[in-house]
């Protein structure tokens, strides 16, 4: 039997109808709360308050809310400028067009500037879906680790992205917080330990560990289905939930490495520049390990639902489970 | 602000030459730098660091000060002299501008230099932060903040859509506490604003974003100050004031030429610029103009 805390994590996740929620909802509910909690936090969007859930701010709070119209660059400098007047600003859009096409902005105005702006990129990933390839941010969480300063955070699901939200707004740093548009199931609880900068154990097998996987944001699930697939055909396994991207939890990593004896990484992303590659940079200097890259590998997306899409790039349960496999037959 | 007279403007004037030789001085001895913008912008920032702004030279952090956003970051030149000389950190660090150590970098840092409000280099940013912060003051304090707040601008960054987005929803939100102030040189790196990328009818612009527009002689003190007044008086809109300058504004050999707008004089030039500035300087003593 696995160790999975019963009370860490949903009882219920392993259960055929198990309640979904898009990770973004998570967000929206956080910001009212922050809203609540601190007067200093502003909103400002792009024309897509609804989509980024932002309206549940801007209802409750219209005084704190600028509505900025299809104009990313200005998102980003104007919420630089709130910030140094000691504001909290929390900027929305799709991660393809921030941080995808206000990437200088935010690097000068809010990060070399020092302006602890929080940047929420939401339909990240191909399960946008129909929209295709042009508004699914595969590049994002390279582009933004890349910037000194900048924390990056991406929740695996709905309650772990409400509580990222709070914590973004207690970071004295810009951060970046990744977010699905897409219902993913409810792996977590109110009670799921999390903290900034440290991955959570979502599933480990007991006796010997074989296959270490770290996984981040809403393909944690599949992760967690896969790992228990290998589990059943005798594959040994310990997961990883990495939601904090930067700064890595680099201790968690080494000890994942120490304790298995290859590791995959699994992410919506190009692999070059993402989380893998975070990952790889720990182990390289660290502890040299065999890894397996799942991700996408310098494509673009396209159409598709996404179920689809996410099968077609490997990235479901059968192709995680495949890639584990793949990665054990080299050992 | 206190009224402008005779005497005042000559003061002002005069001034303006103190601060024109710090900048050839200064990029003299950093061997690379901007010359004509910060030149031609030396009456405008003389203006508003030794009459206009409400500032606390040994108290740059005072939180009911103006700000001034300058958004053309490499003309910094003219924002460090004119820094320096009203009292910031000491003359001598001038000589430090582009040097290993110093804070003063090549394009200003915010936290380098006290007194320096954002960051900035990369054209076209600066009008959106100054906007960020006039509507987070007016969250804040509503009408009854005394605090302005000051963009400066060049013409070349009007290429820049960014700077037409922060102008956009300054615009929309009537933001009376923001004063552009743009330097109409008509010059870029590459040449003539004009056949580089026009903006004429460029007032029309401005206005056309419901912003209040006054366009003057950006070399004229009086000129300066009554237009900063008027933008101050200005219900419910931002005021952009287009101040026509002469590039490179005190040294003959350097003026209108876009070729010195990015790059420092040498030991020659310089020395006949400072002789330049001294007849300048003797001038507006002997009641000429400058």
């Amino acid at each position: 039997m696995p160790i999975i805390e019963k009370e860490k994590l949903n009882p219920h996740l392993f259960d055929a109808d198990v309640e979904q929620e898009p990770i973004r909802k998570g967000f929206g509910k956080g910001l009212l709360v922050c809203g609540e909690r601190n007067e200093k936090v502003v909103g400002l969007c792009a024309d897509l308050t609804e989509s980024t859930q932002m309206h549940l701010f801007r209802d409750k709070f219209p005084d704190r809310f600028v509505q900025i119209g299809v104009a990313e660059q200005n998102l980003a400098t104007v919420a630089s400028g709130m910030a140094s007047m000691g504001k909290i600003p929390f900027i929305t859009s799709y991660a393809m067009f921030s941080p995808g096409r206000n990437w200088e902005q935010i690097r000068t105005t809010i990060c070399y500037n020092d302006q602890p702006v929080k940047i929420v990129g939401s339909h990240a990933g191909v399960s946008v879906g129909p929209d295709g390839g042009t508004h699914q941010a595969l590049e994002d969480i390279a582009i933004t680790r890349v910037i000194p300063r900048m924390m990056v955070l991406s929740p695996c699901d709905t309650i772990e992205a409400e509580k990222a939200t709070l914590a973004a707004m207690d970071t004295s740093t810009p951060v970046y917080i990744r977010l699905g548009r897409e219902k993913t199931p409810i792996i977590t609880t109110k009670n799921t330990p999390f903290e900034v900068g440290k991955a959570q154990v979502f599933f480990q097998s007991e006796g010997e560990l074989e296959i270490g996987i770290i996984a981040t944001g809403g393909l944690v699930y599949n992760a967690i289905q896969a790992s228990k697939k290998l589990e059943d055909e005798g594959v040994k396994v310990k997961l990883l939930n990495l939601s904090t991207i930067k700064p890595i939890d680099r201790e968690a990593i080494i000890s994942l490495a120490k304790e298995t004896k290859a590791i995959l990484t699994v992410e919506e992303h190009q692999v070059v520049g993402g989380m893998g590659s975070a990952v790889a940079e720990v182990l390289s200097e660290e502890h040299p390990t065999l890894l397996k890259f799942l991700g996408v590998h310098d494509q673009f997306g396209h159409s598709g639902t996404p179920a689809e899409l996410i099968e077609e790039f490997g990235m479901g349960i059968q192709g995680i489970y495949n890639s584990a496999l793949e990665l054990r037959e080299r050992l | 602000m206190p009224i402008m007279n005779e005497q005042k403007i000559k003061e002002l004037n005069l001034k303006a030459t103190d601060v024109r030789r710090s900048i050839v001085e200064m990029l003299l001895s950093a061997g690379s730098g901007h010359t004509a913008g910060p030149l031609g912008m030396a009456d405008i920032f003389t203006a508003l660091y030794f009459h206009i702004l409400k500032h606390k030279p040994d108290d740059p952090f005072w939180s009911d000060r103006d700000r001034v956003i300058l958004s053309n970051g490499h003309i910094c030149p003219v924002l460090y002299a004119t820094m320096a000389h009203s009292g910031y950190f000491p003359l001598e660090e001038l000589k430090t501008l582009r040097k290993l150590g110093s804070r003063l970098q090549g394009h200003p840092h915010r936290e380098y230099l006290p007194g320096i409000e954002t960051s900035s280099g990369p054209l076209g940013s600066g009008l959106s932060q100054a906007t960020g912060m006039a509507l987070a003051d007016r969250i804040d304090s509503g009408n009854s903040s005394e605090r302005f707040f000051y963009c400066l601008l060049s013409d070349g960054e009007m290429n820049a859509g960014n700077t037409w987005e922060g102008g956009m929803l300054a615009g929309k939100e009537g933001l009376w506490n923001l004063i552009g102030i743009v330097d109409r040189n008509s010059i870029q790196i590459d040449g003539f604003t004009e056949d580089i990328m026009p903006l004429e009818p460029f007032k029309d612009k401005w206005e056309s974003w419901n912003w209040h527009v006054i366009e003057i002689d950006g070399h004229n003190m009086e000129e300066i100050v009554d237009a900063v007044n008027q933008g101050k008086s200005v219900y419910n809109k931002p005021t952009m004031i287009i101040a026509h300058t002469i590039p490179g504004k005190g040294v003959r050999e350097f003026e209108r030429k876009y070729e010195w707008h990015g790059k420092p004089p040498n030991n020659e030039e310089a020395e006949m610029a400072l002789r330049e500035i001294n007849d300048l300087r003797e001038r507006i003593e002997a009641g000429g103009q400058n």
